[in-house]
């Protein structure tokens, strides 16, 4: 299936962005979501323990199309566990985690194959990682980068993958001129940019991230989250953001989780969850932001 | 104890051979004995011309090279099983081959053994044809191409030694052919097999070090990495810059590395007539790629395979359309080109010889 000689390399995947219900853009954060949409993913009950320590306590969650939806809390909160157990990376020991494909067919994510979980993650979906390494082939150009999950799905001419690299370099603000330099000669927010483009490129329906602007300084950080924001309102992504930085949570989100010890404590419209933290945790969260 | 024997032979065999076998009780030398003396003898005297010729293999690109007569079957060498394994090791070998031929270019497990002889040198081509030679077969043995490198001389002497069978240089005459980076010029026809020596059976090795990884890739068709290669080789060079083992797709399903023949050879296996297997000792696989199976070299749409081939002329047969090797004559920068396939080269140069 991976050697069809298709003729769509630049678009593989039509259906990807282009069909779902345009997201709300810019300030009608939080109110314009599509609810009459059945959720894109939508996860049940889910429980995760690592011996004695609960990692996932009986935790559900629903993303639907064109929606960012960040996951706050502090370190060992669970919050990445969850991320893995959505994206299928971790089996869950309870609970399900349902994905509703193009055609309306719904999947359990942690009942299908590995070739479609495969496929799902090289099509439909993307996975951003804190550290960009994780999510770059180092030892490979940055347009070999851009152009894999392309060759991946079929794409068999090299001018529109080149094509397709150059136009996603300068989406992502980084000189389409060096296209053929290794991400280790890029600076560590172009690395986070690099990475953001390789996995766009096949225009997924939903995006992983892990920490996308950890480690990055507070100027770069503020051009990487515009332009993440930016790119999710144009392609009408749904994004599951996992972050303990309130601020880009703020920025980015139109709905937020605060978890806890494995377990949501509290949900709701970012806009009502930060200036109305209802739970102690969240309101000390809140008021342990720093103001500059 | 071989060795031993063989300096032996120069001495009357008759008498030796009496002698040993009255000292001989033993299963295995009575054994020996109803060989009959003359067969033995037959064998030694075998040795004669392989050992002359391959002395001459040297002075071969001078192109005095005539005396090509084909090896008649010779008798197997007293203490050795047939084809030299056991026969459990090769019913073991020849299920391996089974499975890998009915799944085109899938590598099978097997359990390579230790065989005479060092790794890299062709253990595992050497167990493959160990496995599916017959008395009745007639072995030629290739190392890049030439009948008489050390590599092809031994392992053919070899063969005459633990399996008693003909041996030849012509690649026609041949039933098995085992190869070490080359497929022969000649076309291969239905019924002969080509056994390939393979160092590195994976190709996704340098890509992904993985072997659990490289594992799971192939079983889910996930092979964009290796174009991602290609991809980079493009970019960097202008070209696929691989001019041997040049990744191939076997049946439209699996990615298969075609051993380090010369990229050249890449269209020579698809669709080939003769059953080609591929056995990796070191690496303890076997793969095989069935008759009239398609074979493809990887490529893009926009820079299609190019089989690579020096733009010259064989110096010593003319040959415009064989694979070339650069020789360098002397140390005064002076050089040429020649057949790499010798048989080939040998039978060019002979016909035109023919015809004058």
């Amino acid at each position: 299936m991976a050697m069809q000689t298709s003729h769509t390399p630049a678009h593989p995947h039509p259906a990807g962005g282009s069909a779902v219900t345009p997201p709300p853009v810019g300030e009608g954060r939080g109110g314009g979501v599509a609810a009459t949409d059945a959720p894109l993913l939508e996860a049940q009950g889910l429980t995760l323990r690592y011996g004695p320590i609960t990692a996932l306590d009986d935790v559900g969650i629903e993303i639907f199309p064109g929606e960012v939806v960040a996951i706050v809390g502090e370190s060992g909160s669970g919050k990445s566990t969850l991320l893995r157990v959505l994206s299928g990376l971790q089996r869950p020991e309870a609970g399900t985690v349902t994905y509703r494909a193009p055609d309306g067919g719904a999947a359990d994510i942690h009942r299908m194959g590995e070739a479609a979980m495969r496929r799902l993650h090289r099509t439909d979906w993307g996975f951003v990682h804190q550290n960009p390494r994780d999510g770059l082939r180092m030892g490979v150009s940055a347009g070999g980068n851009i152009g894999e999950r392309l060759m991946a799905t079929g794409a068999r001419h090299y001018g529109s993958i080149r094509d397709a690299a150059t136009e996603w370099l300068r989406r992502v603000e980084i000189d389409p001129a060096r296209i053929d330099m290794l991400p280790r000669q890029f600076s560590g927010g172009m690395q986070q940019r690099l990475q953001i483009a390789r996995t766009l490129v096949t225009h997924p329906r939903l995006v992983f991230m892990d920490e996308p602007t950890g480690g990055l300084d507070v100027s770069v950080q503020a051009r990487l989250l515009d332009l993440i924001r930016e790119l999710v309102a144009d392609l009408g992504l749904a994004v599951l953001l996992v972050t303990h930085d309130i601020a880009a949570a703020r920025l980015l989100a139109h709905r937020l989780l605060v978890m806890r010890h494995g377990s949501v404590v509290e949900q709701g419209l970012t806009d009502r969850v930060l200036d109305d933290p209802q739970h102690e945790y969240t309101q000390l969260l809140v008021a342990s932001v720093l103001a500059a | 104890m071989s060795t031993m024997r063989s300096a032996e032979g120069g001495a009357p065999l008759g008498g030796e051979h009496r002698s040993r076998e009255s000292h001989g009780p033993t299963a295995t030398r009575s054994a020996e004995g109803g060989a009959a003396p003359g067969g033995e003898h037959r064998s030694r005297e075998s040795h004669g011309p392989t050992a002359m010729r391959s002395a001459e293999g040297g002075a071969a690109l001078g192109g005095e090279q005539r005396s090509r007569a084909s090896d008649g079957p010779t008798t197997i060498e007293a203490g050795y099983n047939f084809g030299y394994l056991d026969e459990n090791t090769k019913r073991m070998i020849r299920r391996a081959l089974l499975k890998a031929v009915a799944i085109p270019g899938h590598q099978v497990p097997f359990g390579s053994r230790e065989m005479p002889l060092p790794y890299g040198w062709g253990t595992g081509g050497i167990q493959v044809t160990a496995s599916v030679i017959g008395p009745q077969d007639r072995l030629k043995v290739i190392d890049q191409g030439a009948d008489d490198t050390t590599n092809a001389v031994s392992i053919r002497r070899f063969f005459a030694k633990v399996a008693g069978v003909a041996t030849t240089e012509h690649t026609a005459e041949a039933t098995i052919i085992q190869t070490r980076h080359r497929i022969p010029e000649v076309k291969l026809r239905e019924g002969q097999i080509l056994v390939y020596q393979v160092p590195m059976p994976e190709p996704l090795f340098r890509l992904e070090p993985r072997v659990s990884e490289t594992k799971r890739m192939h079983a889910l068709a996930d092979y964009g990495l290796m174009h991602v290669k290609l991809y980079e080789d493009i970019a960097r060079h202008g070209h696929i810059a691989i001019s041997y083992n040049y990744p191939v797709m076997v049946g439209g399903r699996y990615l298969m590395s075609p051993s380090p023949i010369p990229a050249f050879d890449n269209p020579k296996m698809h669709r080939m007539p003769a059953l080609q297997l591929f056995g990796a000792g070191r690496e303890k696989r076997i793969y095989a790629v069935p008759p009239y199976t398609s074979v493809h070299s990887l490529d893009f749409e926009d820079h299609p395979f190019q089989p690579i081939r020096a733009n010259a002329a064989c110096a010593l047969c003319g040959a415009r359309d064989s694979y070339l090797d650069e020789v360098v004559t002397d140390d005064q920068g002076g050089r040429m080109f020649v057949c790499s396939d010798t048989d080939y080269c040998n039978t060019r140069q002979g016909s035109r010889e023919a015809a004058e």
